[in-house]
């Protein structure tokens, strides 16, 4: 229990990890993200394993577009990148370069969750609504458990971000910033996988 | 809230501060007591359920519980004993131990701790609540589908949603004791002088972590399946409930190591301590450890052995499993060689260690049995196989916590516990469980299958029945005896000094008992396995600090964790009442819950936006306290 409230009015290099406070959220979350993978590992699996069951519904390969998830994939990628940026402006403590990166972040979570629902919205037209088949329950489980997962991520960045006008970058508000930049890179990654093994094998593998 | 003072020992009386002071709470050490009084209500609960099971099954074709009514009873006895009585009694053990062994002030995460345990305890009431809202779970603590989502009540909600609730609490302190493990050991204490407790903590929540997500993603699978007619365990549109058992069995084995290894710690720190002989085989008892949390994850498939998976994935699967038999075994043989050639003391702690042993081997022979493909296809679903679980986890896990809670109770509440009354305890406990469980083998093997609410006089099953229902009296009788020892040693017990078996060689009992708020007064310097028993072979009756005497920060009390259980429960009461069979959905109710989440997200908020700057303990208040214990 170190003294992080006093500590803060010096600038120590790596604010995120300057205090115990600090690395024990950074270990913390690592350790969450451990969890998070297993959750969506068995997501995927059940996925793969129900993907062939379309009953009379439509298949994947009938429905999905690959221009619309490579436009998807390429903003939360660039995303990703963005919130790069406001970690290495965290770092030197630039706030302002640090809002600007993490406001641009949420503007591009907020197009994929857009693009998102607008992509879920003409799937049902066409006639894959949840109770459809086993692929359509398990298919719209995993993407939209992803997709909560970005809209938390988009309210927790947001808030974090209206805080930090107030509180800047300390070694309190340090570590959540960092934390929560790494959220964001999870779901990124999780949205890679499921790019591939959804949207590419359900459009090449037929 | 601010940074002011605070002087310890002026409190507020009362009831309502008194109650303020629990549900506010971050203190690990009260925490791990509000664990103990939990699992200690469900324990009881679900040993009345045990009760009405073997009153039922004591003569044939008896009537008190028939059908549906049994399978309740049955279905809440082992999901109540599982997530609401071990489970939190291994918490209870963590909390009060983990952070003096490893000298530290508080745990990583002192909100998330209570969280974790409001979110278990509400979980724990929403389960139960099902008793008086329409019917319990009635499909099996394992609510295979499709059978638990397309064919039973609404009891299978309250399972569901109570266990998800329940589960998230287990998640968070599962991660909080691997970082307060990881990041918060004293000076000194590197991973290979921790003492095996400590060790079993982190591998055992090592487990939860990579456990427990499964089971959130296969009961959300549930619940879809239930209210929002998901297909994933429907064959008609293509589900397969064979996905449902791999995902339960991808957690439930991991979990039952979760609950065994906590146990093994329990006894690698009783043994020694009343041999007076350091731990025979230290790196031999870390290296099985880590070998048991791994294989832990390799053997899921032997609950599905007559699934029919196929002869390759079953002989694999087999073959890692015996091989669990090859770490545990060296504990075993660990434990003998620490009592061998040691003065041994048979306080009761020692006794239910040294119980544990034979008990837990029987257990594990039967698991071996058990391992074997071509046997399990006749030992499966039948009372062999009961027989196996309970040897393994009243055995087992019961038997090792109820040796930590002899030995660490005068740590926990600065009383001890009576010894007179405590082997009354064992005894009955000891021949009561072997003497219930023990026929149970033969039943199985005489075809008795399990789950079943009765059987024939004709089928030679009457007498190993009703020597099984004799001894659970005596484990009642036990039980019983605890309680009043309880009840009596809290009212009027012996006061415990610091070192209160007077053998202690860990951390934790080189503080006084009650640990004081912030546990250390300066952190201790550890030079070795054993620190406490090395200051006193030194002459010292202290070890040695690391750092000077100074303010010590505290985080601060909260009521938020109790509000976001809060709010979480509401949410869980949402969804069990939507859930209308496979009509439309009950949309009233989805709004409750929706209002519930809010409540949730709002919490969060708060909790966000509002920086703890904790309390500071003064110097001279730490000086002043210190001199009052002494």
């Amino acid at each position: 229990m170190s003294n992080a409230y006093e500590l803060s009015i010096e600038k120590l290099p790596n604010p995120e990890k300057a205090t115990l406070e600090g690395k024990n959220k950074f270990l913390g979350f690592w350790f969450f993200l451990g969890g998070e993978t297993v959750l969506f590992g068995t997501l995927f699996a059940t996925f793969l394993a129900l993907r062939d069951k379309v009953g009379n519904g439509p298949a994947g390969h009938e429905l999905f577009s690959i221009t619309t998830t490579f436009i998807s994939t390429m903003i939360l990628l660039f995303s990703s990148l963005t919130s790069v940026f406001a970690i290495l402006a965290l770092k030197d403590y630039r706030l302002r370069m640090m809002q600007f990166w993490f406001w641009v972040t949420i503007l591009l979570g907020l197009c994929f969750l857009s693009l998102e629902i607008y992509e879920f919205f003409n799937y049902v037209k066409e006639g894959l609504g949840y109770k459809t088949s086993a692929f359509s329950s398990s298919f719209y489980t995993l993407v939209g458990t992803h997709g909560s997962h970005v809209f938390f991520g988009i309210l927790w960045i947001s808030t974090l971000m209206i805080a930090s006008y107030k509180k800047g970058i300390t070694t309190v508000t340090a570590p959540k910033y960092y934390i929560a930049a790494l959220y964001w890179h999870f779901i990124d990654v999780v949205w890679v996988f499921i790019f591939t093994v959804v949207y590419l094998l359900g459009i090449l593998g037929g | 809230m601010a940074t002011t003072p605070i002087t310890i020992g002026e409190e507020k009386q009362g009831f309502l501060p008194w109650l303020w002071k629990w549900l506010t709470t971050v203190d690990h050490k009260k925490i791990g007591i509000l664990y103990l009084c939990g699992a200690g209500l469900f324990f009881l609960v679900g040993g009345i359920e045990a009760l009405l099971i073997r009153i039922q099954l004591s003569v044939p074709q008896n009537d008190l519980l028939v059908g549906s009514t049994y399978n309740q009873v049955m279905t809440m006895h082992g999901t109540t004993m599982i997530f609401l009585a071990a489970m939190p009694a291994i918490f209870a053990l963590l909390n009060a131990v983990v952070p003096l062994q490893i000298g530290a002030r508080d745990v990583a995460f002192p909100f998330l701790n209570a969280l974790g345990f409001w979110l278990f305890f509400l979980g724990g009431l929403i389960l139960n609540a099902s008793w008086f809202l329409g019917g319990a779970p009635d499909g099996g603590w394992t609510a295979y589908a499709p059978l638990s989502t397309e064919f039973l009540g609404s009891g299978m909600d309250f399972y569901i949603l109570g266990l998800q609730v329940a589960g998230a609490g287990t998640l968070m302190g599962g991660i909080n004791f691997l970082v307060t493990i990881i990041n918060m050991r004293a000076p000194g204490m590197t991973f290979m002088r921790m003492p095996l407790f400590t060790w079993t903590a982190l591998i055992t929540s090592a487990l939860i972590l990579f456990a427990f997500p499964a089971l959130t993603v296969g009961l959300f699978f549930e619940l879809f399946d239930k209210i929002f007619g998901a297909n994933f365990f429907n064959a008609a549109n293509g589900g397969n409930g064979v996905i449902w058992e791999h995902i339960f069995w991808i957690f439930g084995h991991p979990e039952v190591y979760i609950l065994i290894l906590p146990a093994f710690g329990v006894i690698s720190e009783v043994i020694p301590t009343f041999a007076k002989k350091r731990l025979f085989g230290y790196t031999s008892m870390v290296f099985a450890t880590v070998l048991i949390g791994f294989l832990a994850f390799m053997v899921w498939v032997h609950h599905m052995f007559t699934v029919g998976l196929g002869p390759m994935a079953n002989s694999l699967f087999a073959i890692a499993t015996m091989a669990i038999a090859i770490p545990t075994g060296m504990k075993i043989f660990n434990w003998i060689f620490t009592m061998w050639g040691g003065q041994v003391h048979y306080t009761t702690a020692n006794l239910f260690a040294v119980g544990f042993i034979p008990t837990f081997v029987l257990g594990g022979v039967t698991g071996v049995m058990l391992a074997v493909p071509a046997a399990d296809f006749q030992y499966h679903d039948s009372y062999f196989v009961v027989a196996h679980f309970h040897y393994v986890i009243v055995g087992g896990v019961v038997f090792g916590l109820l040796s930590g809670l002899f030995y660490w109770w005068p740590k926990m509440t600065g009383k001890f516990l009576n010894e007179r009354l405590g082997k009354v305890t064992f005894w009955f406990f000891f021949f009561g469980f072997h003497v219930t469980f023990f026929p149970q083998h033969f039943l199985g093997l005489m075809g008795m299958p399990r789950r079943y609410f009765t059987y024939l006089s004709g089928d030679g099953l009457t007498t190993g029945n009703l020597i099984s229902s004799i001894g659970a009296v005596g484990m009642a009788v036990a039980v019983i005896c605890l309680v009043i020892n309880v009840v009596m040693t809290t009212a009027n017990g012996k006061k415990a000094k610091g070192d209160a078996w007077e053998f202690g060689r860990t951390l934790e009992w080189s503080l006084p008992s009650p640990a004081p708020e912030y546990n250390f007064a300066q952190i201790p310097l550890v030079k070795g396995i054993d620190p406490f028993w090395k200051a006193k072979m030194e002459g010292s009756s202290k070890v040695m600090p690391a750092e000077p005497l100074g303010d010590i920060h505290m985080p601060s009390p909260s009521i938020l964790p109790f509000l976001m259980s809060l709010a979480l429960t509401i949410v869980s009461f949402g969804f069990i009442y939507a859930d209308k069979m496979g009509t439309a959905l009950n949309k009233g109710s989805l709004f409750f819950a929706g209002m519930g989440v809010a409540l949730l997200f709002l919490m969060m908020l708060i909790h966000s936006l509002k920086d703890d700057h904790g309390i500071h303990i003064h110097k001279q208040e730490i000086i002043d306290t210190e001199r009052v214990i002494e």
